[in-house]
């Protein structure tokens, strides 16, 4: 049904290297030619800042190349300006393990459902299109967005703010999906599976888990549309996780596999990855050790300037428009305040159309600009729930869940 | 394995090996009419597609031949390049990582030389 990578180096594939290698220099040499070009300066503390712009994925248009094997793609900051749904081909990518399927054939593919229930499913996709449909907009970001900004740097995939975005996501509701099956008591946890898998048989496979009760709220549902259309082979074609207000990590890529579990999930990527310090924000110092850990979950909130980028230059005297996103983390957006005066006094901004408590929401405000100096825009989200984002970032050795506040500072000419 | 392993690297098309292993196999079915699959009024199309691979290999010649040949099996160099100053404890750390957690076949007499040359690395600006 689908054509994987091979997994591991047992298979034997020196046939394959003439023609792999020809066939690698053409790509390889258009990344390069990305490369030599079009570079991009993430405004980190310190380097490597530098990272090719590249086009050479399928399906995506202009990306942020912060790893080929496999493909991290950062979204260019810009994309957030145009509108608060993320065009499917800018999407920000983000694959742990390289073996990927690069055939996905739509009349073959099953989606699975097994362990504790009372009728194990294999569903094929045109019975999973029949299912009850629902759409929900929610926003997708990276438990790491923002890491190359951690002070003290921590190791990991050095994103700048562009792992995250917002799609309109149609699919099924996973509690339907369960109901079908018949989860039977005692159940504790869903684990999900992807199609894709490690190099090295021996490297954990990719696998993630929630609670029960979690799985079947009626909100976590499993899409086989992002914004109206199929998504991108790298976004998780043909069916995608979707967990509202909870990292990306959740949101299985490819998935094919739900397992019902009767006991907690043990796996490494649940029991050794993702985990955050057990404390307010996930912070800690970075000198403390000894700490409880937890896996990591629900969102922050967060807000963003998207029309103006620090270095910008603004005419003395003038008033300008400002205009940006803001998400609650996992409930809605009250409001966004913006300072030019370092916090001492709030600007309330005006809220743009509201698409659902788990969305990107625009915001804008108009502001006189000083005679002169610098102008510093810095953007606040408090969510439904009265969470504010804190001036201080917060610090883990995860580089996890950033939120505070964003400043952008303007040279005044 | 760790025979091939070399070979392929000493080649330095791991990645684009990989990476075009499937591709491949899709040149030869290009022609065909993706098949498609309806119902409730969504169609999907099945797909096709070949990702990058990766030729990058690491700079310093003879000192990186160590890290050549144990780190870019599982991720492309650029993984590593991308990452900040680290400390040489920071950078043991991560060697034993990807030994023990995620189970890189790596001799442990290789590990000194390939923390040395991860310590050393100056990172672009
Ligand atoms: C057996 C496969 C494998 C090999 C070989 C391997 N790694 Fe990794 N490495 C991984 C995986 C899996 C990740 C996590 C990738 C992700 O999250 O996208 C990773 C991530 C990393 C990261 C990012 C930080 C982190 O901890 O996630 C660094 C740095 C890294 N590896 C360095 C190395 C170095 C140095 C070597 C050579 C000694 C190496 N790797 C060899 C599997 C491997």
């Amino acid at each position: 049904m689908v054509e994987t990578f091979p997994t591991s180096y047992s298979r034997g594939r020196r046939h394959f290297v003439g023609s792999a290698a020809a066939l690698g220099a053409v790509m390889m040499s258009s990344v390069r030619a990305a490369r030599a070009e079009n570079m991009i300066t993430l405004p980190f503390p310190e380097g490597p800042r530098s990272r090719p712009l590249t086009t050479a994925f399928p399906n995506k248009g202009e990306m942020i190349l912060q790893r080929i094997r496999p493909p991290l793609l950062e979204t260019p900051f810009e994309v957030f300006d145009q509108g608060i749904l993320t065009p499917n081909d800018q999407f920000f990518v983000r694959w742990h393990l390289a073996s990927i399927p690069q055939q996905i054939d739509v009349t073959t593919f099953r989606l699975m459902v097994g362990g504790h229930v009372n009728r194990p499913l294999s569903l094929s996709l045109s019975e999973v299109l029949e299912l009850p449909r629902v759409e929900l907009v929610a926003v997708n970001q990276c438990s790491g967005n923002s890491r190359g900004f951690f002070q003290p740097r921590v190791p990991g995939g050095e994103w700048g703010n562009g792992a995250m975005g917002n799609a309109r996501w149609t699919g099924f509701r996973l509690r339907d999906l369960l109901d079908r099956a018949g989860v039977k008591a005692g159940a504790v946890q869903v684990q999900f599976n992807g199609l894709d898998g490690p190099t090295f048989p021996a490297t954990p496979d990719f696998k993630k888990s929630l609670s029960i009760d979690h799985a079947r709220d009626g909100e976590v549902i499993v899409a086989y549309l992002m914004n109206g259309e199929q998504m991108p082979l790298l976004n998780g074609f043909p069916l995608r996780l979707i967990v509202p207000g909870w990292y990306s990590t959740y949101w299985v890529k490819m998935l094919s596999h739900i397992e019902v579990l009767d006991r907690p999930d043990d796996n490494f990527w649940m029991k050794t990855a993702y985990r955050i310090p057990d404390t307010p924000g996930a912070n800690v110092s970075p000198t403390e050790t000894g700490y409880k850990t937890t896996p990591i979950n629900r969102m922050l909130p967060r807000s963003f300037v998207t029309n103006l980028k620090t270095g910008d230059n603004v005419k003395a005297g003038a008033t300008i428009d400002v205009r940006g996103i803001a998400f609650g983390g996992d409930c809605g957006v009250k409001n966004v305040g913006l300072s030019t005066d370092g916090g001492v006094t709030w600007i309330t901004t005006k809220l743009g159309v509201n698409e659902g408590k788990y969305s990107f929401r625009g915001w804008r405000a108009r502001v006189g600009v000083p005679a002169s100096g610098v102008l510093t825009l810095s953007v606040r989200c408090t969510n439904t729930q009265g969470e504010t984002q804190s001036w201080t970032p917060n610090w883990n050795p995860g580089g996890y869940m950033r939120n505070s506040i964003e400043t952008t500072v303007l040279n005044i000419v | 394995m760790i025979a091939l392993n070399r070979n392929l690297l000493s080649r330095a098309v791991i990645g684009s090996c990989l990476a075009t292993a499937a591709g491949v196999i899709q040149i030869h079915t290009a022609d065909a009419a993706p098949s498609t699959v309806t119902a409730a009024g969504v169609t999907l199309t099945s797909e096709s597609v070949i990702l990058p691979g990766s030729s990058e290999t690491f700079p310093g010649g003879a000192a990186a031949q160590v890290v050549n040949v144990n780190c870019i099996a599982c991720h492309s160099a650029d993984m590593i390049l991308n990452q900040p100053a680290l400390s040489k404890v920071a950078w043991q750390a991560e060697v034993t990582k990807m030994i023990k957690l995620y189970k890189a076949p790596v001799n442990e007499t290789d590990v000194p030389a390939i923390v040395d040359y991860l310590a050393n690395m100056k990172p672009q600006p």
